[in-house]
C-alpha cells in the first residue's frame, strides 16, 4: 500500500503548494472552516431565494391552462386586481380555445380551531366542475363537496398555526370553523405548500368564495384561465388576444404568467436585493479569508520562495505554486460546505415547508463563486511575492 | 631557445582552449539613487577557471555577497563586463538569467530549504529543473545525493528534524545534485560550529573535486583556508588577490 502510495507520489513533480498548505494542519484546518462558512452563507442565501421564487409559483404551476388573463393592475398573487369577466368570454370566440374558467383569490382572516387565534390564509375559489387543477389528492370526489355552500378544502401542508386540521379529519373529527367571519366546514384536504405570501391555503367553489367575500362584485374575476384544443399553438392566439382585446385587460401566456410573479418577487421587493447582498457578504469573507491565508503563506515563505528564484525557478511557477494554494482551498473547502447546506436545507424545508433543496445548478455556482474568490484573493496575495527578491534576501 | 619558446606558445594556446568559467572585467557596482547612489564594487577583474576551488575573504560589508549575487545572475550587472559559463550577464535577457541560475549552484550562509519539504524533495526541486530525467531517476538521484552527504538515513526527514550541519548538508546536495560547473557559496559555515563547519567545507571539497566543478566560497574562516586553490581578498570593495600560504 505505501510503496503503492509512493510510485504514485513520485511519478508527479513534487506538489509543492499542496504540500505547503498541508504542512500546517491547524491553520489549514481554520482555513477550512472559514472557507466552508462563507460557501454556506452563499448556499443558503441563494437557496432561500431560489425557494422563494420557487415557492411562489405552485399555484401558478397547478393551474392547467395555456393563456391566462389578469388585470394590469396585477403584479402578484398577494396583489391581485380584478377584471371583468366579459372580457374571459369574449376570448371563446378566438379559433383554437376549448375552455374557459375565472379563478377568485384573497387573504381572508382564518380561525384556528383548537386555539380560536385567526390567521391570514390564502382563500382560492374556482368553478368545481371545470378540470382546472393539477394537484395531489385533489380527487372529482373532493370537487364535489365544495359544491356544498360554505364547505372548503385544506391544503394539508399549511403551516400548523392553522390547526390540527388534516389530524382531526383523518381522525373522522368534522372540523367546522370560521374564515372572514364566515362559518365554513372543512370537507377533504389536498397538498400545495406555503409560499413565501401565503402560510396556507384553502380552496372552494367559486359561489362559497363569494360567500367570504361578500364585498366583491360579481362579474369580477381575478385570474382567467384559457384552456387550448389539443395541439393549438398558444403564441400567435396569445397576440391576437392582445391586438383585439381592450387595454383593461393583460394577456399572458403561461411562461409569461409565471414569470410575472417571479419577478415580482424578485424586483418588486427587498428580497432579491437582501438575499443578493447575503451572497455578496459571504463572498466578501471568503476572500478576506483566503487572501489572509494565502498571504501569511507567501510572507513565511518569503525566504524559500527566494531560494527557488535563485535556483531559476521562474515567476510563473511561483505564480502558479500559488493559484494552485488558492484553488485547493477553494475545492477543499467547498466539500464540507456542500454536505452541510444539504442538510441545512433539509431542516429548513422540514421547518418551514418551503421547498428548498440542493439543486445541481446552485451546486455549481456556487462552487464557481467559491472558485472566483479565491482566485481574487489569489491575484492580490501574489504581489506580496515581488518581495521574494533573491538578491536582497541573502 | 627556441624550443622553450614553442612550449611557451603552446601552454598558452591550451590555456586559451579552456574557457574560463567566470570572466569579470571592470564591473563597478552602485547602491542607491541620485545624491544617495554609493559605490560597492570597483574595477573588478578576475578569472574562474574550470575545476578551481577559490575562497573570497574580506571584512564584513566589503562587497563579497554582492560580487556573489552578480555572478548567480541574482542581481544585474551596472558597468564593467561579466561572463559566466561563457554568457555575458550586463544586459542579458531574463531568460538568459535564469538560465544561468540553473546552471550554478548557490549554498547560502541561511539553509533556506523549503519546511514543507522532506530533504530528498528538497534535492528534487533543483533536480526537476533540469527535464529529460524519469521521475523514479529524479527520486534515486536525489537519494544518492543525501546518501553522498552522508544523509543517507535522513531522506524522509524535514527540515525541522535535522540539526544545523545537517541541514548545510542538504542545502549542499541541492547545490550539487544537477552537476553546476559554478558553485557558489556564501558563508556556508557561518551558522555551524567549527566541527561541522569543517566537515561541511571537506564535503564540499571532496564533490567539488569528483565532479570537476568550480568553487568559489566566502568565508570568514581562516581554518579552512587549505582547501583553497587560490585565495580572493576584497577591501572596500576593491579585490586583491593572495597566495595561498
Ligand atoms: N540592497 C542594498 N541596498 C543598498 N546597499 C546595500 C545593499 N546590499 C548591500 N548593500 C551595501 O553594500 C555593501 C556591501 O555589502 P555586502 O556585499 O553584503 O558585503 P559583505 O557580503 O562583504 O559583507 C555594504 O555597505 C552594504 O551596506
Ligand atoms: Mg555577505
Amino acid at each position: 500500500m505505501y510503496s503503492l502510495f509512493s510510485v504514485a507520489f513520485i511519478a508527479r513533480r513534487i506538489p509543492l503548494a499542496w504540500l505547503q498548505l498541508t504542512r500546517e494542519k491547524i491553520r489549514l484546518l481554520v482555513a477550512l472552516a472559514g472557507i466552508a462558512f462563507a460557501c454556506i452563507l452563499m448556499f443558503i442565501q441563494l437557496g432561500f431565494q431560489d425557494s422563494l421564487l420557487e415557492s411562489a409559483i405552485r399555484f401558478h404551476v397547478a393551474l392547467k391552462g395555456e393563456i391566462f388573463l389578469v388585470s394590469p393592475q396585477s403584479n402578484a398573487l398577494i396583489a391581485m386586481n380584478t377584471f371583468s369577466q366579459r372580457r374571459l368570454y369574449q376570448t371563446l370566440g378566438f379559433e383554437g380555445v376549448r375552455a374557459i374558467s375565472p379563478v377568485y383569490v384573497g387573504f381572508a382572516l382564518w380561525k384556528n380551531p383548537e386555539t380560536r387565534r385567526t390567521r391570514s390564509i390564502f382563500v382560492v375559489g374556482v368553478d368545481p366542475s371545470a378540470d382546472l387543477l393539477d394537484l395531489p389528492e385533489l380527487t372529482p370526489d373532493k370537487l364535489e363537496e365544495i359544491k356544498k355552500a360554505d364547505v372548503v378544502l385544506f391544503d394539508r401542508r399549511s403551516r400548523s398555526e392553522f390547526g390540527p386540521i388534516p389530524e382531526w379529519l383523518e381522525s373522522g373529527r368534522e372540523v367546522v370553523t370560521e374564515v372572514g367571519n364566515r362559518r365554513v366546514q372543512v370537507g377533504g384536504l389536498f397538498e400545495m405548500g406555503a409560499t413565501f405570501g401565503a402560510d396556507g391555503t384553502i380552496l372552494t367553489s367559486d359561489l362559497n368564495f363569494l360567500r367570504i367575500f361578500p364585498q366583491r362584485g360579481r362579474g369580477l374575476v381575478d385570474i382567467g384561465v384559457v384552456q387550448l384544443q389539443p395541439g393549438v399553438d398558444p403564441d400567435p392566439l396569445v397576440r391576437q388576444m392582445r391586438a383585439l382585446l381592450p387595454e383593461d385587460v393583460r394577456v399572458l401566456s403561461r411562461a409569461e404568467f409565471i414569470d410575472m410573479e417571479q419577478t415580482y418577487w424578485e424586483e418588486g421587493t427587498a428580497i432579491g436585493f437582501i438575499f443578493g447582498l447575503g451572497v455578496v457578504m459571504g463572498f466578501i469573507v471568503g476572500i478576506v479569508i483566503v487572501y489572509q491565508i494565502l498571504y501569511t503563506d507567501v510572507s513565511d515563505h518569503l525566504a524559500e520562495y527566494a531560494t527557488l528564484k535563485a535556483m531559476g525557478y521562474t515567476d510563473t511557477y511561483l505564480l502558479g505554486v500559488v493559484f494552485q494554494e488558492a484553488i485547493l482551498l477553494a475545492g477543499l473547502g467547498y466539500i464540507p460546505a456542500f454536505a452541510l447546506s444539504v442538510l441545512l436545507y433539509d431542516l429548513t424545508a422540514n421547518a418551514t415547508l418551503l421547498p428548498i433543496a440542493m439543486t445541481f445548478n446552485r451546486a455549481v455556482l456556487v462552487l464557481g463563486l467559491a472558485v472566483s474568490m479565491c482566485f481574487i484573493s489569489g491575484a492580490i496575495a501574489v504581489r506580496r511575492l515581488r518581495a521574494a527578491d533573491p538578491a536582497d534576501i541573502f | 631557445m627556441l624550443t622553450p619558446l614553442l612550449d611557451q606558445a603552446a601552454l598558452t594556446s591550451a590555456q586559451n582552449a579552456v574557457e574560463p568559467v567566470v570572466k569579470a572585467e571592470g564591473v563597478n557596482h552602485y547602491f542607491g539613487e541620485g545624491s544617495l547612489r554609493k559605490q560597492i564594487l570597483f574595477d573588478i577583474n578576475f578569472v574562474l577557471q574550470p575545476g578551481e576551488i577559490v575562497l573570497l575573504t574580506g571584512p564584513s560589508g566589503s562587497g563579497k555577497t554582492t560580487l556573489l549575487t552578480l555572478l548567480g545572475a541574482l542581481r544585474s550587472v551596472q558597468e564593467g563586463s561579466l561572463q559566466v559559463l561563457g554568457q555575458e550577464l550586463r544586459g542579458a535577457q531574463p531568460s538568459t538569467l535564469i538560465q544561468i541560475r540553473r546552471q550554478v549552484g548557490y549554498i547560502f550562509q541561511a539553509h533556506n530549504l523549503l519546511r514543507s519539504l522532506t530533504a530528498a524533495q528538497n534535492v528534487r526541486m533543483a533536480l526537476e529543473l533540469h527535464n529529460g530525467l524519469a521521475p523514479q531517476q529524479v527520486q534515486q538521484r536525489a537519494e544518492e545525493m543525501l546518501a553522498a552527504v552522508g544523509l543517507g538515513d535522513r531522506v524522509h526527514s524535514y527540515p525541522e528534524q535535522l540539526s544545523g550541519g545537517q541541514k548545510q548538508r542538504v542545502a549542499i546536495a541541492r547545490a550539487l545534485v544537477s552537476h553546476p560547473k559554478l558553485v557558489l557559496a556564501d558563508e556556508p559555515t557561518a551558522a555551524l560550529d567549527s566541527k561541522s563547519g569543517r566537515e561541511v567545507v571537506t564535503l564540499m571539497e571532496k564533490l567539488a573535486r569528483e565532479q570537476g566543478c568550480t568553487i568559489l566560497m566566502v568565508t570568514h574562516d581562516n581554518r579552512i583556508l587549505d582547501i583553497a586553490d587560490r585565495v580572493l581578498h576584497m577591501e572596500d570593495g576593491r579585490l586583491e588577490s593572495q597566495a595561498v600560504a
